[in-house]
């Protein structure tokens, strides 16, 4: 009956290009922030200073780089999990669409200094709604899809990308609440230590749904795929789903440790924040278990590796974090540049490594190839990639340790030791470290685009028939 | 009832709620269900190029069963 159907490829296309472009762009604004740091004279004009360009980079890696990586496989996994082509592929195009008008808006309304201040949600109001708009579009071509499967069961990695969906969706709406001044300006719902705590409930669930229920989801449906192995245990996998829903939601607070928040607020968010290590690594091991018995793998499929060591990184930063939400540690590393270094070890080793290894996955796939251009040119980028981060971790992590203890140091007569410029200065070599690790992570990404324009090249677009679910099922 | 008696009871009926999945998810009958469902993603593939004939790759499947 549905034999002459096909999967919509074409809107994962589209996703998974753009993810590599949108990855180059974020990742080189990134590298330009990080070299005015070490060079304050690069910040010529206004428009490109570090105060506009640093919420560019991280809406654009977030968002743009991220959010492509997510809509891509999120599409292509809902599909072929549900033997189903997307429900509504007009509003998939939508969202296709819609998506890059957010982004191109984002990258003209940011250097414009057109902000609402708010870290990881400082589009104003009218892109906002656009997103809510795109984003509900998104909501309904997932679950329709799923709603249209020809199997019984939901498969896991489908309830992660759900959660993601849903939780953004709640995320957003009640964060971005503010009153419009005029079109370009806007004042948040929130008042004082409310909003605080507002804006961190949203930031911390943006890297707990955004950058991880998400990436999850990818974990959960694209290593298997690669390593050929089911994932090694799916009732761990059940587990991990709801022990992330019911702990993530309350780890915002240690953001705003030592402040004006309640002090059992914060403990609160710092006692969520020690248990959120159970299920991180609960979810780490599912995924790296998946190989067991056949490690040999990793040696010579390098996307397998970017897989792999992805959940390192994410093992790593997720017992960084739990550490970091200790309060007594947390007096040391907050406003550090530890604090950059842990973002970085989860967003380039966990999120774009999980990420571009994927899209290395899709690529060939949704252009009709048996591999990518060259796999050896994946084993560099692997190479490149890794050494860049270990570069950028290594150097903030020294940096963010120098400057707390150089903050907190006090002569006998209580005065302080340095001035906060004294920790500036001193931090120099470690910010070139950072430039050169970023420039190498970059570098990386450039790679990935030459072989996916020459895979795309030597291919032609094709959308795989659907299939018949397994007679088992 | 005071609203943090509320949030108190919440709390006690999410932890309760959490053992029960962890409960259920480890149970015996659900063993058969989940290990049908982690060969989800194995079992579809699509030939990589697309001229090779769809139709193999279906019963290559369900010899393997």
């Amino acid at each position: 009956m549905q034999a002459q159907a096909t999967y919509n490829y074409k809107v994962v296309r589209q996703f998974a290009v753009m993810t590599v472009i949108w990855g180059i762009v974020g990742m080189l604004v990134g590298v330009i922030i990080a070299a005015q740091l070490v060079w304050p004279q690069l910040n010529v004009v206004e428009y490109l200073s570090y105060g506009r360009l640093r919420p560019l980079h991280t809406n654009a890696v977030i968002f743009a780089f991220g959010g492509c990586a997510l809509f891509a496989t999120s599409y292509f996994a809902v599909q072929r999990t549900s033997h189903a082509p997307l429900f509504a592929p007009g509003l998939a195009a939508f969202t296709f669409w819609g998506w890059q008008l957010i982004i191109v808006l984002a990258a003209v309304s940011l250097p414009l200094g057109i902000t609402s201040g708010k870290e990881y949600a400082e589009l104003e109001w009218p892109i906002d709604i656009l997103i809510t708009l795109v984003w509900v579009s998104y909501a309904i071509v997932f679950f329709g899809t799923i709603i249209k499967r020809t199997v019984s069961h939901i498969y896991v990695a489908n309830w992660f990308f759900g959660g993601f969906i849903l939780t953004v969706a709640v995320l957003h709406l009640v964060n971005s609440a503010a009153v419009p001044v005029t079109l370009f300006k806007s004042y948040s719902a929130y008042a004082g230590v409310q909003d605080a705590m507002v804006q961190w409930w949203y930031g911390h669930n943006a890297v707990g749904f955004f950058l991880t229920a998400g990436f999850l989801g990818m974990m959960y449906y694209f290593v298997p795929k690669q390593a050929d192995r089911p994932i090694y245990s799916y009732r761990l996998s059940v587990v991990h789903f709801w022990a992330l829903i019911f702990t993530y939601m309350w780890a915002g607070p240690h953001h705003l440790h030592y402040t004006a928040l309640p002090d059992w607020t914060q403990s609160l968010g710092m006692v969520f924040s020690l248990i959120l290590l159970a299920p991180s690594w609960g979810g780490m091991i599912n995924g790296i278990m998946t190989l067991s018995g056949a490690w040999h793998k990793l040696r010579d499929d390098p996307i397998l590796k970017f897989m792999i060591t992805s959940l390192s990184f994410y093992g790593m930063s997720t017992f960084e974090g739990p550490m970091m939400s200790i309060k007594t540690v947390n007096a040391l590393s907050h406003y550090t540049d530890w604090t950059v270094g842990h973002v970085h070890s989860g967003a380039l080793g966990w999120v774009a490594m999980i990420s571009i290894g994927c899209i290395y996955y899709l690529l060939p796939r949704l252009f009709g190839k048996a591999q990518m251009h060259s796999v050896k040119a994946i084993e560099v980028h692997f190479w490149v990639a890794t050494i860049g981060i270990v570069l950028y971790i290594a150097s903030m992590w020294i940096a963010g340790v120098m400057q707390g203890l150089m903050w907190r140091a006090t002569n006998p007569d209580g005065t302080l030791t340095y001035s906060f410029v004294e920790s500036v200065k001193a931090t120099y070599p470690f910010w070139t470290i950072r430039l050169l690790g970023g420039v190498l992570f970059l570098a990386g990404m450039l790679i990935m685009a030459w072989n996916m324009f020459k895979t795309i090249a030597g291919g032609q677009a094709v959308n795989a028939p659907v299939l018949q679910p397994a007679a088992a099922h | 009832m005071d609203i943090n008696d509320f949030r108190s009871l919440v709390t006690v009926l999410s932890l309760v709620l959490f053992v029960g999945i962890v409960w259920w998810a480890y149970s015996d009958r659900r063993k058969k269900t989940y290990d049908e469902a982690a060969r989800l993603p194995l079992d579809d593939d699509s030939p990589l190029v697309p001229e090779a004939p769809v139709v193999t790759q279906i019963n290559e499947n369900q010899e393997r069963k």
